[in-house]
């Protein structure tokens, strides 16, 4: 049974990008908190704190999660993917390819959110597409260019492996 | 951020999670069970929920089982709506939840976690209410299971917490219908949500949105399986004999609420003719 307790700091060990780090940690500390005040990964963005706007978006065991909605503790044992690990998928590139940028604050949450679908749904459909980039908001409303980028990312066929580890940095 | 401190535990086993509400409970702290934990959180962080304990039960096996056994459909309470989503076991459950939240909170959302929300709509109970499905609960009296019914009305007893709801296999391929609308965008809280299926030529029906808790109500499934009257004459009839008070706030007011439910209700009956 996992405990960690109010009194003081807990020290645990956290796998991200593939690689274990001990860290300190409140059990209040959302998994946002802990990689982006503990371990400087900052691609993942504070934003609506809420779950709504996807900002925060990382990957637990190869599935998109909104990072400001899961306790640390919670992700304990699972393999955490962030934007950091994800330098080569190619579904960051597409976004570079199609100007699937603005201001650039929502990029990592698509990006995260997009190389999940690729990995999990290489065949994705318009409707599943959709479903799944619901889950992001970008405020300067660069939607289609995004949507393209997913799309032209859906038929590359050097992705990552099925955990969305960048092996290439392994 | 959260604001506060707490005790966090994950235990493995359904005694082991009481024993420790039991002993965390009696030094006069504030205990609470989580599931996939997205409504604590946010609570949480808004400060409108304050703790002293929480306990996971992501780690019970009981709650995170999703299968056959016999002639049940055996779902953990800890089974988040995605799973749900993608296995398929129970189509009219998978369309259901698939329309709450966003993809990605779904796989943090569990269905126990949606069944026991403070928030009024939990949509995921309406397939549960109309195929009489069973809640199965764990606490300090052992293993109880009520109809699930009980959970739309009551709060558990102290200590006791939901495992698992079961389904009986004759009901999860019954022809169905499920229904949402929003008040803008495709994701967001209700204004109507309907599920319903047909069992031996009988409509069976239940809604979100409409009032503060889910429900289904004999008199308007009464209504809407008259066949003595007209389709519209039906649906204007079950409307008026709806519970009073009527959800009236900003996503929508009661009047247009009731105007929602009107037209999901005619396109429900579109589809069954449809069907036939």
């Amino acid at each position: 049974m996992i405990v960690s307790n109010t009194g003081k700091y807990t020290v645990v060990s956290l796998l991200v990008n593939g690689s274990s780090q001990d860290i300190m940690i409140r059990s209040a500390d959302t998994l946002l908190c802990t990689l982006r005040n503990q371990l400087g990964l900052t691609g993942a963005k504070q934003a609506c704190g809420n779950g709504d706007c996807g900002a925060c978006t990382v990957l637990v065991d190869g599935k998109p999660m909104h990072s400001c909605l899961l306790l640390t503790m919670e992700a304990l044992n699972s393999g955490i993917t962030t934007i950091e690990g994800l330098r080569h998928s190619p579904v960051r590139q597409a976004f570079v390819d199609n100007w699937a940028i603005q201001c650039g604050y929502c990029t990592p949450g698509f990006i995260v959110n997009g190389h999940a679908l690729v990995t999990e749904h290489p065949d994705a459909e318009d409707e599943r597409i959709e479903e799944w980039l619901q889950s992001n908001l970008c405020r300067c409303t660069g939607y289609q260019e995004i949507k393209d980028a997913i799309k032209s990312a859906l038929n590359a066929n050097n992705l990552l492996d099925s955990n969305g580890i960048d092996t290439a940095e392994q | 951020m959260i604001p506060f401190n707490f005790d966090y535990f994950k235990p493995e086993t359904l005694e082991e999670a009481l024993k420790i509400y039991s002993s965390e409970w009696k030094l006069g702290k504030k205990v609470i069970y989580l599931s996939g934990g997205t409504e604590v959180i946010t609570f949480a962080r808004g400060g409108k929920m304050t703790f002293d304990s929480v306990i996971d039960l992501k780690g019970i096996p009981e709650c995170t089982m999703l299968e056959m056994q016999g002639d049940d459909l055996v779902i953990g309470a800890a089974v988040t709506l995605n799973r749900l989503v993608e296995s398929n076991h129970f189509p009219l459950l998978s369309k259901t939840v698939r329309t709450i939240a966003d993809h990605t909170s779904r796989n943090k959302i569990t269905i126990g976690g949606n069944l026991m929300s403070k928030l009024g709509y939990r949509e995921g109970i309406l397939p549960f209410l109309i195929t009489d499905a069973i809640a199965v609960v764990y606490g300090p009296a052992g293993t109880e299971a009520m109809p699930v019914d009980n959970l739309a009305a009551a709060e558990l007893a102290e200590g006791q917490f939901l495992t698992q709801v079961k389904v009986a296999a004759s009901n999860l391929d019954l022809p169905f219908v499920s229904m949402k609308r929003t008040r803008s965008s495709k994701v967001g809280y209700p204004i109507v949500s309907l599920a319903a299926l047909r069992k031996e030529g009988r409509i069976r029906i239940a809604f979100s949105g409409i009032h503060e808790h889910p429900f289904r109500s004999a008199v308007v499934e009464g209504i809407l399986n008259d066949e003595t009257i007209e389709d519209q004459q039906r649906i204007d009839k079950a409307i008026a004999k709806l519970p009073t008070n009527v959800t009236d706030d900003f996503i929508a007011s009661k009047d247009f609420r009731k105007f929602v439910l009107n037209k999901l209700l005619t396109e429900m009956n579109a589809v069954w003719e449809g069907s036939r």
